[in-house]
């Protein structure tokens, strides 16, 4: 044990920036075998979100997330990974009403230089080599200093035993636990993984078969039950993809602090002109820059779009 | 001016003072001592429902991460500062009139300390792992993360506790060989004995202690004013607003040193009276150092105007938001109440008679460390309820009574460890205040030989 290998296995979990950073080459422990890099993305497109919640629920079912019951409900100590956000418009101090609720699913946004990780005492919160934001139950002595950190606070803390509650699953919806991932004791963090148990399988399967990961192949839970098909999730680094494509038709590029459509619209807006083209697509908290993962396209209003 | 210490007092007659706070407890000893222990086990009972049910049961939820813990955690760990500046950085700077107060002020830090630890311990989710924390060898070649204030914040930590007990311990060896010669046959003889390490008072030995008492109070002052700036970065290197504030540190140690001194005078009235001290903890001494604190009051003052300026002359407006919901909120009360206790109060200090009336000043002490207290509070709570991501902003918790009874514990707990420190480290210490009433004796006699033109 010397300072010299601390410093190599640290240099291992940690990116200087997610720009000039290539991830992890030497990354011996989980080689992923496949030619192509993983970047895994999502899109969610607002204007056809409304608001029914069967994500968050695929998300309880798919990733054993506990229900807490009424009573810890009301005290906001909930879990669920996916949430769905209202928000009314506002005139003048009052909401308006008519237009209804504008929906926003919210997620763990799996940032490139994501707030959480470097704040963790004890490194359970790392950036996996396929562009992922994960979450180290084991490791996690429970210091809340990545939720403390989080900007979305996306992130869920066990604040009891619920595994061992009689709400959480009562019977027979015990039965149901998925057996790909774990349930969490009191006294760690959770949050989103992608549901990284379903991306592992697809990526093993393409190694096995030697062949890449296909577009499509990997479906989230939460994109698997919107009915109206809002969630798009995949690979970034497959140009292919749709979910590439979709990044890239909105004009949001990953590596970017502030996107060249923002500035172009911002300079526009300086000189008086009215931007051409509006493009729907951005990231939410892009200024602060943790690069997040996750597109969201804007609700076009009926109001403007009279 | 009169006088910080009469300069006729005998060596002997200090010895017997000292002494006797050392013996026979009287009765309202044991019943603070028992007062104090039924506190500590309000926190206990606290504690271990909480580790048994799980962190919600302290009423907390996802925005609001934090609580009082990490509030009070701070709060401890400025109290611990005045201790080193009384003992160490006023060591440097010659100033006499530290001598009878910094040996309780030195064991006030280390206790402090102690109770800012269990904070740590107490806030974690699962303290059964707080090991994890610790950069150990692991077969696994695990380590911590060295980029997390919270890392730097439990090293600092705990050089600064190990340093402070040293420094604690090494002022006191000639006042243990003191007590060890003093006090009647028995084990507290044998304990003073193993304590006072063979000081015979030699000069080789004087000469060995000097250097290393100077030597230790240099390495703890540096020390002091990083402990306190990585505890400010645990809130400054983070990306919240109301937190990610460039002056925290700074604004951090000044508000430990002035919470720390509060307490001292405190304690001084306390100690003053319990074990009647009158003849060393004397009023002149009071009155510097309320006039120290009044100072530091108000450094603590315009370094919370620069902060609240530099906020609102940013532009950002969501730091703005932050501190006006500050102002008007939920939290409004506290927060004016911590204006008041910290900036108002202080002024109380500056009328000379004031200064050295002890109810008043007890009284305005206290006030100052509640001022200090919701200070820490109102930076570590509001922060959540209106942070940058609108969903948290109707997400107000207020802490249960499981977080308040382990508050309301951890100065159970410090009064426990303070009592029994009391009767067993003196709390004046001696050898000091021979020297300053030796200093004071030479210079009375050298001025008395001036007038007399003997010289």
């Amino acid at each position: 044990m010397s300072v010299s290998n601390l410093l190599e296995n640290w240099s291992k979990f940690r990116h200087t920036h997610p720009v000039e950073d290539k991830g992890h080459p030497d990354w011996e422990a989980y080689p992923s075998g496949l030619k192509t890099d993983i970047k895994w993305a999502m899109a969610i497109d607002l204007d056809a979100c409304t608001g029914c919640n069967a994500c968050s629920v695929a998300c309880y079912a798919e990733n054993n997330l506990p229900v807490v019951g009424k009573e810890k409900y009301a005290h906001g100590q909930e879990m669920h990974w996916m949430r769905i956000e209202r928000y009314w418009g506002e005139e003048n101090g009052e909401f308006k009403a008519e237009q209804g609720a504008q929906f926003l699913p919210m997620m763990c946004q799996h940032c490139e230089a994501a707030p959480c990780e470097t704040v963790c005492p004890v490194g359970a919160t790392n950036h996996t080599e396929d562009g992922l934001n994960s979450q180290i139950y084991n490791r996690c002595i429970g210091s809340r200093y990545c939720s403390a950190n989080c900007p979305f606070k996306v992130r869920y803390f066990n604040w009891y035993n619920y595994p061992e509650q009689e709400e959480s699953w009562p019977a027979p919806m015990h039965l149901q636990l998925n057996p790909d991932l774990t349930v969490r004791t009191k006294g760690v963090m959770e949050k989103c993984t992608f549901c990284k148990q379903r991306t592992y399988v697809a990526r093993n399967n393409a190694r096995n078969e030697e062949r890449e990961v296909a577009d499509g192949e990997v479906q989230t839970a939460c994109q698997q039950a919107c009915p109206t098909g809002a969630i798009s999730f995949g690979n970034l680094h497959d140009p292919s993809s749709k979910v590439a494509k979709q990044w890239a038709q909105q004009g949001v590029d990953i590596i970017k602090e502030v996107q060249d459509k923002d500035k172009e619209r911002e300079k526009m807006e300086h000189e008086g002109k009215e931007p051409e083209k509006m493009v729907r697509g951005y990231r939410i908290l892009e200024e602060l820059r943790p690069y997040p993962s996750v597109m969201y396209l804007e609700r076009v209003r009926e109001e403007s779009a009279v | 001016m009169t006088k910080d210490i009469r300069e006729d007092i005998a060596w002997a007659q200090i010895n017997q003072d000292v002494m006797k706070s050392l013996e026979n407890p009287r009765k309202l000893y044991w019943v603070i001592l028992f007062a104090a222990l039924m506190v500590f086990s309000v926190g206990i009972g606290c504690e271990i429902y909480q580790y048994i049910e799980g962190m919600g049961v302290a009423n907390m939820n996802n925005p609001h991460m934090w609580g009082l813990y990490i509030a009070t955690f701070i709060f401890w760990i400025g109290m611990s500062h005045s201790g080193t500046l009384l003992s160490a950085i006023l060591h440097l700077m010659h100033a006499d009139w530290r001598k009878p107060i910094y040996r309780f002020a030195e064991a006030m830090t280390t206790f402090s300390l102690m109770t800012a630890g269990l904070f740590v311990a107490v806030h974690l989710g699962r303290v059964w792992q707080i090991y994890y924390a610790l950069p150990y060898p692991s077969e696994r070649w695990v380590w911590p993360n060295f980029q997390s204030p919270l890392l730097w914040d439990a090293m600092a930590i705990f050089t600064y506790l190990s340093s402070s007990v040293i420094f604690l311990y090494i002022g006191s060896i000639p006042d243990f060989a003191i007590a060890r010669d003093n006090i009647h046959p028995g084990w507290r003889k044998k304990l003073y004995s193993i304590l006072a390490l063979g000081w015979e008072g030699t000069d080789r030995q004087w000469r060995n202690f000097r250097v290393t008492y100077l030597t230790v109070a240099c390495f703890l002052i540096p020390l002091a004013v990083s402990v306190h700036s990585i505890v400010a970065s645990d809130f400054a290197m983070s990306q919240q607003p109301g937190w990610h504030v460039t002056s925290f540190p700074p604004y951090f140690v000044a508000g430990a040193l002035y919470s720390g001194c509060a307490a001292i005078i405190t304690l001084f009235i306390i100690l003053r009276y319990v074990f009647k001290f009158e003849e060393y903890m004397t009023l002149p001494i009071l009155k510097k150092t309320v006039r120290l604190t009044f100072a530091i009051a108000m450094v603590w003052t315009y370094l919370n105007c620069i902060e609240f300026a530099s906020v609102w002359y940013s532009h950002d407006q969501v730091a703005k938001d932050v501190l006006i919901q500050k102002a008007t909120g939920p939290y409004a009360p506290f927060w004016w109440a911590m204006i008041f206790c910290g900036s108002v109060v202080p002024f109380v200090m500056m009328f000379k008679r004031f200064q050295t009336n002890i109810p008043v000043m007890f009284a305005v002490s206290l006030l100052l460390n509640l001022g200090m207290w919701l200070e820490r509070w109102m930076i570590v709570a509001p922060t959540y309820s209106h942070g940058y991501y609108p969903w948290t902003w109707d997400h107000d918790q207020w802490p249960s009574l499981i977080q308040w009874g382990i508050v309301f514990g951890s100065f159970g707990w410090f009064t426990l460890l303070f009592m029994v420190f009391c009767k067993i480290v003196p709390s004046v210490s001696m050898y000091e205040v021979k020297e300053m009433v030796y200093h004071r004796s030479q210079a009375t006699k050298k001025k008395q030989l001036g007038i007399e033109g003997a010289h």
